[in-house]
């Protein structure tokens, strides 16, 4: 059983150069990486005979508007089950062009996770055989996850209430 | 969810020939989807040759939604994911919150939640299975399950109220503890579903046509669902032996006693003894749990999550500051982040938790099983016929609810 700690040591031997910042997060050890080696990495954690994370369990998105210059952030979820241990990736894409490299060629999985996260948050997920949306409508011209989309407050008041039952 | 348009073949719902091959409609509201889901199926004769799928046609955006509720409101939404096990989609997200808050749960508010679960496993694997039998032509195998979820649905009325979407427990335990009723139902429900439920297993499990019916229909090997991220019983009926409450134990799931099923093949049939087994194990661990039943509390002591009794609110100053923040969710929680998974009925549904300290959630992502293993639908279907593309879908239980959030 690997702790957080050797997981940590084994990816900084072959990717150090690549870990921005690295913390524990309710026993989950959380990596920043850089994005142009992304794709890299996670083929490598696959193979890897060590760490062998073998399993997609989640991608997402999270959208940080105050972060100048990383703005975006591409969330993976590992999990390596021969050692039992959950490994969270974090890469941070700037507004401008939020791209990212595709890992459907590393995790089939992926490929419909990718299209919900570019659906969400129009990331553009590079080399993806078929990047479109997935539960919204084609014809629809904003990205709804993003922050600037806010949710009607349920405070207001210039509603006339007869017409919502309330 | 692509756009429906004049041009657009999947809008045409007659059969159009094209070339050699037809272009059939399987969906979105066709009686063998089980929910809405739309199949564009290209097909020579009976076999497929290609498919595409579209969904999100019930997509509700609970993960928008949740940015914007505190967190004892995100539960309702919840339930409306998995909505044949709601049960485990709600302490799910209860877990994580405590996670979060790092509350200490008591033994037997644990084991409460493992029974109320369970039975909720137990109740989804009987619709799945019952359809799958419904699809093969055996509609007696329908009916006769369901006077047993009946049972099981009346349980849930006696703990929370309601049957469906049940928005069973609180952040921390439960709102009360097991009632008389709900004991005196449980103790029956352990003596005659056994009994009912192997009549059931009757019909099918060596049932001549049945099998003819399902062996090799939709099949995938441990590799290729690996890959897909599969997760639950569809992954164990190819043969890997992935469950979370084995590999990453929850509420007190480590002091069982079960085993975990594992088919072979991995088509409809293994994926259909996969569940029948899983009942089973599911009886054993309530017996488990219930028979084990700790003396205690059936809630965690966090006055700032779990609400105050009434009168306490009355007559406490402190309850009703609590009461008050509670039901206008000012309740303050930790920055952090956390991935808390449960086993459900479709397999892992895991919660992203990111919470900046603000009132609601800043992220919440739900790992919703169906959607990631739908998508290998395709794959599994081509050159089966298309009877055979029916079976998997129920078989493979895709749950529109689950599958478009």
């Amino acid at each position: 059983m690997l702790n957080n700690e050797a997981i940590l040591n084994r990816i900084n031997e072959n990717y150090g150069s690549e870990v921005v910042i690295s913390e524990e997060n309710f026993g989950i050890l959380t990596i920043e990486i850089k994005a142009e080696k992304t794709h890299e990495i996670i083929s490598w954690l696959k193979r890897d005979e060590v760490l062998e994370c073998s399993f997609l369990t989640l991608l997402g998105g999270v959208h940080y508007p105050d972060d100048k210059g990383r703005e975006f952030a591409v969330v993976y979820h590992l999990h390596s089950w021969t050692n039992n241990f959950r490994l969270r990736l974090k890469v941070f894409l700037p507004s401008e062009n939020p791209s990212i490299k595709s890992i459907v060629d590393i995790y089939n999985g992926a490929n419909w996770m990718e299209r919900e996260t570019y659906d969400f948050f129009g990331i553009n997920f590079e080399g993806h055989p078929d990047l479109r949306r997935i539960l919204n409508m084609d014809s629809m011209d904003y990205f709804p996850m993003r922050k600037e989309h806010v949710l009607e407050d349920a405070t207001r008041e210039d509603k006339d209430d007869r017409f919502f039952g309330r | 969810m692509s756009e429906i348009t004049d041009n657009n073949v999947s809008y045409k719902s007659k059969e159009t020939i094209d070339g050699n091959y037809a272009t059939i409609n399987f969906g979105p509201t066709h009686p063998a989807t089980h929910g809405i889901f739309q199949n564009v199926l290209k097909v020579d004769g009976e076999k497929i040759i290609s498919s595409e799928q579209t969904v999100g046609y019930i997509h509700r955006a609970f993960e928008k939604l949740a940015e914007r509720r505190p967190f004892n409101q995100i539960t309702p939404i919840t339930d409306r994911l998995n909505y044949c096990s709601s049960p485990i989609n709600n302490m799910g997200w209860h877990m994580t919150v405590e996670k979060l808050i790092q509350a200490e749960i008591p033994k037997r508010a644990q084991y409460m939640r493992v029974i109320i679960m369970e039975l909720a496993r137990i109740a989804d694997h009987l619709i799945c299975n019952s359809v799958i039998g419904v699809d093969t032509g055996a509609l007696t195998s329908f009916f006769y399950p369901f006077s047993e979820r009946e049972k099981i649905y009346e349980m849930y009325e006696e703990v929370c109220g309601a049957r469906l979407t049940t928005n069973i427990g609180r952040i921390g335990g439960f709102e009360r503890d097991f009632s008389p009723v709900f004991h005196e139902k449980l103790k029956s429900f352990l003596k005659t579903f056994p009994k009912a439920f192997e009549e059931f297993n009757s019909m099918l499990e060596r049932n001549r046509i049945f099998m003819d019916r399902t062996k090799g229909a939709g099949p995938i090997s441990a590799e290729r669902a690996l890959n897909y991220s599969f997760v639950g019983p569809n992954l164990r009926a190819a043969g890997v032996d992935y469950d979370v409450r084995v590999m990453q134990p929850y509420s007190s799931y480590e002091d069982f006693d079960f085993i975990i099923p594992v088919g072979v093949n991995g088509d409809t049939y293994d994926r259909f003894m996969v569940r029948q087994e899983e009942v089973r194990q599911s009886l054993r661990i309530i017996e488990q749990a219930y028979n084990n039943l700790p003396e205690g509390s059936y809630k965690a002591d966090i006055p700032e999550f779990y609400l105050p009794p009434k009168e306490e609110v009355y007559n406490n100053m402190e309850a009703l500051i609590y009461h008050f923040k509670i039901v206008m969710g000012e309740t303050e929680v930790p920055v952090g982040e956390v991935y808390h998974s449960v086993e459900g009925g479709n397999g892992e549904l895991g919660y992203y938790l990111i919470s900046d300290g603000g009132r609601s959630p800043y992220r919440l992502q739900f790992r919703r099983p169906c959607f990631i293993y739908y998508q290998a639908y395709p794959e599994m279907i081509t050159g089966m016929t298309l009877s055979d593309a029916v079976l998997t879908l129920s078989s493979m239980n895709v749950i529109a609810g689950e599958l478009d959030a």
